[in-house]
């Protein structure tokens, strides 16, 4: 928390005068979390090519570590959105049981493919706007609303789907998951223009600047004339379209929808967010950080069964790594300010 | 495999008088209270243990539904109990906060119900309260996971987790080595790896390979869900560039087995199922996927619960057996579901 002093200025340019880190070497420091990160990710694939008797690093092998990430990497940008805006997600996952379930059921997939998607996709901003007209109108806490939010999410979800899991008979969301271009699965595609759709508008448009603005000094972005509410809630109805996105990519890729589908991703989310580099109290964040951290995660995950090792194991080593990354970067940050 | 009146008994079907399918040598195939359903021998007493008697009330407490087992695990109850004209049913909240779960266990214990039903989450955590029960003069009737002393329930009636696990390691052993293979590549998909259960069904497996001369090459636990037995599954192709044969410990998480599967085109190796999902039967029948066979866990066993707590709350035994009492210990056998024998065994499947 201590950096956080330092970081808060920068955020809104209209602020400038208290400003202490200029730009550049704020730009520099997030360019240095994102190093630590690739450090790591660069020592998993030292421990991989040594252990795993050249299976680690082969075609095949990447894309299944990218094709495992693409899911919970485009609920990471709507997430990395949130934090950056000042506020927490924690119904994610919730919302892509929800959205699976409802654009799986036999009355929705009578109308076909485009309006199991345009289902998915609206159930996902709806609950978004759910979350984000409470919070912002309703002035009430992020985590309480999207706590609440998870709970009826994924209740609402065991209801429509009456606890079963709902097979996809329709190929064409099937097929999402077998199609490739060019020898790449369609889900690295989905993953790759969430991504770079979500830094172009991160960092390249009033959207993205305002969203830094409110999560850094809302007060301040208030007075330099940022509906903050109207963009709060926007940010989460983003977010519910991120895991819109994620519930087709997991109706096809485990061919069915669920209320059981995107357990725990809210920590999954949270968990790289935060190794990515990005401030939890909000008002600093990148979004290159969120993914690398979606990436380390899901390689470990990789090298482990790779290795046959136990799954509690597994869990341990992610323990120890968000450990070890925070303090990196509270390391790195110290010395660059 | 004697196993088919375990299997069948929960069966609505069998209420109808549907036929007798196997030996029925397993106790629990003649809790059926149902003329139809029961061994020759024994028919007419039968019929009156499914004469209504004294009404009782039985409660009833599971884990929440996190897949379609323990769906049909609740469904089944409530169905069975619906099915007597005796019975009032009281199930409360399913959960899957053990200290949730012990306090509605003691509102039905508070509330002096004449029989308990309890499956739950985790045996030796809810122990205690099923002691509790006991001691209050509630017959508990435990389902399927342990308690920890005997103590804490008049029967206990579940599957047979290592013979599961046997089945599934007998069916692939022989078939390898009838094709024979000699050093086969054989993965393992586990469920939740803490429960007691995934580890019995684990060493059973391991045991009956054994036998073969055989062992698990690639083991990786999945948590029961379709997600991530596509995950886990993923991972393992990418692992093992040739598989010759993969046990799944749930047909649940095996739709996401079979996705990834699919997904990698990968066909060079045959798999066995877990549970009994009727799915998974389905595809069995169909013959065209990987899936050849499954060894059943049926949560038919619900079913029998709800009929062995009536009896217990009645005073009444197994009126096919001479004793005159439910007996203190049931456990239900794993039968081996292939194309061979698949249509017997489809009505059975759970919708998973």
């Amino acid at each position: 928390m201590s950096e956080r002093t330092a970081d808060l200025p920068s955020t809104v340019d209209a602020q400038q005068p208290a400003e202490r880190t200029p730009s550049w070497l704020a730009g520099r420091l997030a360019a240095l979390r994102s190093l630590s990160l690739v450090a790591v990710l660069g020592i998993l694939t030292i421990v991989g090519v040594i252990t795993t008797d050249g299976r680690f690093l082969t075609t095949g092998n990447v894309l299944n570590i990218l094709t495992s990430a693409s899911i919970i990497g485009v609920v990471t940008v709507g997430m990395t959105f949130v934090i950056i805006g000042g506020g927490i997600d924690l119904s994610v996952g919730a919302l892509v049981a929800l959205a699976s379930v409802w654009a799986t059921t036999l009355q929705t997939q009578s109308y076909g493919a485009g309006i199991m998607v345009l289902c998915a996709l609206l159930v996902g901003m709806g609950a978004g706007l759910v979350n984000g007209l409470l919070i912002a109108y309703g002035r009430l806490v992020p985590f309480i609303v999207t706590l609440a939010m998870l709970v009826a999410a994924r209740g609402l979800a065991q209801s429509l789907s009456d606890r079963k899991t709902q097979l996809v008979t329709v190929d064409s969301i099937n097929n999402i998951a077998t199609t490739k271009w060019l020898g790449v699965p369609l889900l690295v595609y989905i993953f790759a223009a969430v991504v770079v759709a979500g830094w172009i508008v991160l960092n390249r448009t009033t959207f993205g600047r305002r969203t830094v603005a409110v999560g850094g000094n809302a007060e301040a972005a208030r007075l330099a004339g940022i509906d903050i509410r109207r963009h709060t809630a926007l940010l989460y109805v983003l977010s519910g379209l991120c895991c819109g996105i994620a519930a087709v990519m997991i109706m096809a890729r485990t061919t069915t929808g669920s209320s059981t589908h995107g357990d725990q991703y809210e920590l999954d989310a949270i968990a790289a967010v935060i190794i990515g580099g990005t401030l939890l109290m909000g008002g600093r964040g990148t979004l290159v950080g969120s993914i690398l951290g979606v990436l380390v995660f899901t390689t470990i995950t990789n090298l482990f069964v790779l290795n046959n090792l136990p799954t509690e194991v597994q869990n341990i080593a992610k323990g120890l790594i968000i450990i070890a990354a925070v303090l990196l970067q509270r390391r790195g940050s110290d010395t660059g300010t | 495999m004697s196993d088919l009146g375990s299997v069948g008994l929960g069966r609505r079907g069998f209420l109808a008088g549907g036929a007798a399918l196997g030996a029925g040598a397993l106790l629990v195939g003649c809790t059926s209270n149902d003329a139809g359903s029961a061994p020759s021998q024994a028919a007419a007493p039968a019929g009156d243990n499914a004469k209504p008697g004294k009404t009782v009330t039985i409660g009833f407490s599971g884990p929440a539904s996190d897949h379609g087992w323990i769906a049909a695990i609740g469904k089944n109850a409530q169905t069975r109990a619906k099915a007597y004209s005796d019975v009032k049913f009281e199930p409360v909240e399913a959960t899957n906060d053990v200290t949730k779960q012990i306090s509605s266990v003691e509102t039905l214990i508070d509330k002096k119900v004449d029989a308990l039903v309890i499956l739950p989450f985790d045996g030796k955590a809810l122990t205690a309260v099923g002691k509790k029960a006991m001691d209050a003069g509630i017959p508990v009737v435990n389902l399927d996971r342990i308690f920890d002393t005997q103590q804490a329930y008049r029967t206990w009636i579940g599957g047979d987790n290592y013979g599961m696990g046997q089945s599934a390691g007998n069916y692939i052993g022989q078939r390898l080595k009838d094709a024979g293979i000699s050093n086969p590549t054989i993965a393992e998909v586990a469920g939740i790896d803490n429960l007691q259960l995934t580890q019995d069904r684990s060493r059973g497996f391991k045991e009956a390979l054994a036998k073969f001369g055989f062992s698990v090459k690639a083991r990786q636990a999945a948590q029961f869900t379709v997600e991530s037995g596509q995950q886990v599954m993923s991972n393992i192709l990418q692992a093992q560039p040739k598989l010759d044969a993969v046990w799944n410990h749930d047909d649940d998480q095996g739709v996401g087995v079979l996705a990834a599967i699919n997904q990698a085109g990968r066909k060079e190796f045959f798999m066995v199922g877990g549970a009994g999902s009727a799915n998974a039967m389905r595809l069995i029948k169909d013959d065209n996927s990987v899936l050849k066979c499954t060894v059943t866990y049926s949560p038919t066993m619900a079913s029998s619960a709800i009929s062995l707590a009536r009896l217990i709350a009645q005073g009444k035994g197994m009126s096919d057996l001479v004793e005159k009492e439910v007996p203190s210990y049931i456990i239900l056998a794993s039968a081996t579901v292939t194309k061979d024998n698949v249509d017997q065994y489809l009505p059975l499947g759970f919708e998973s």
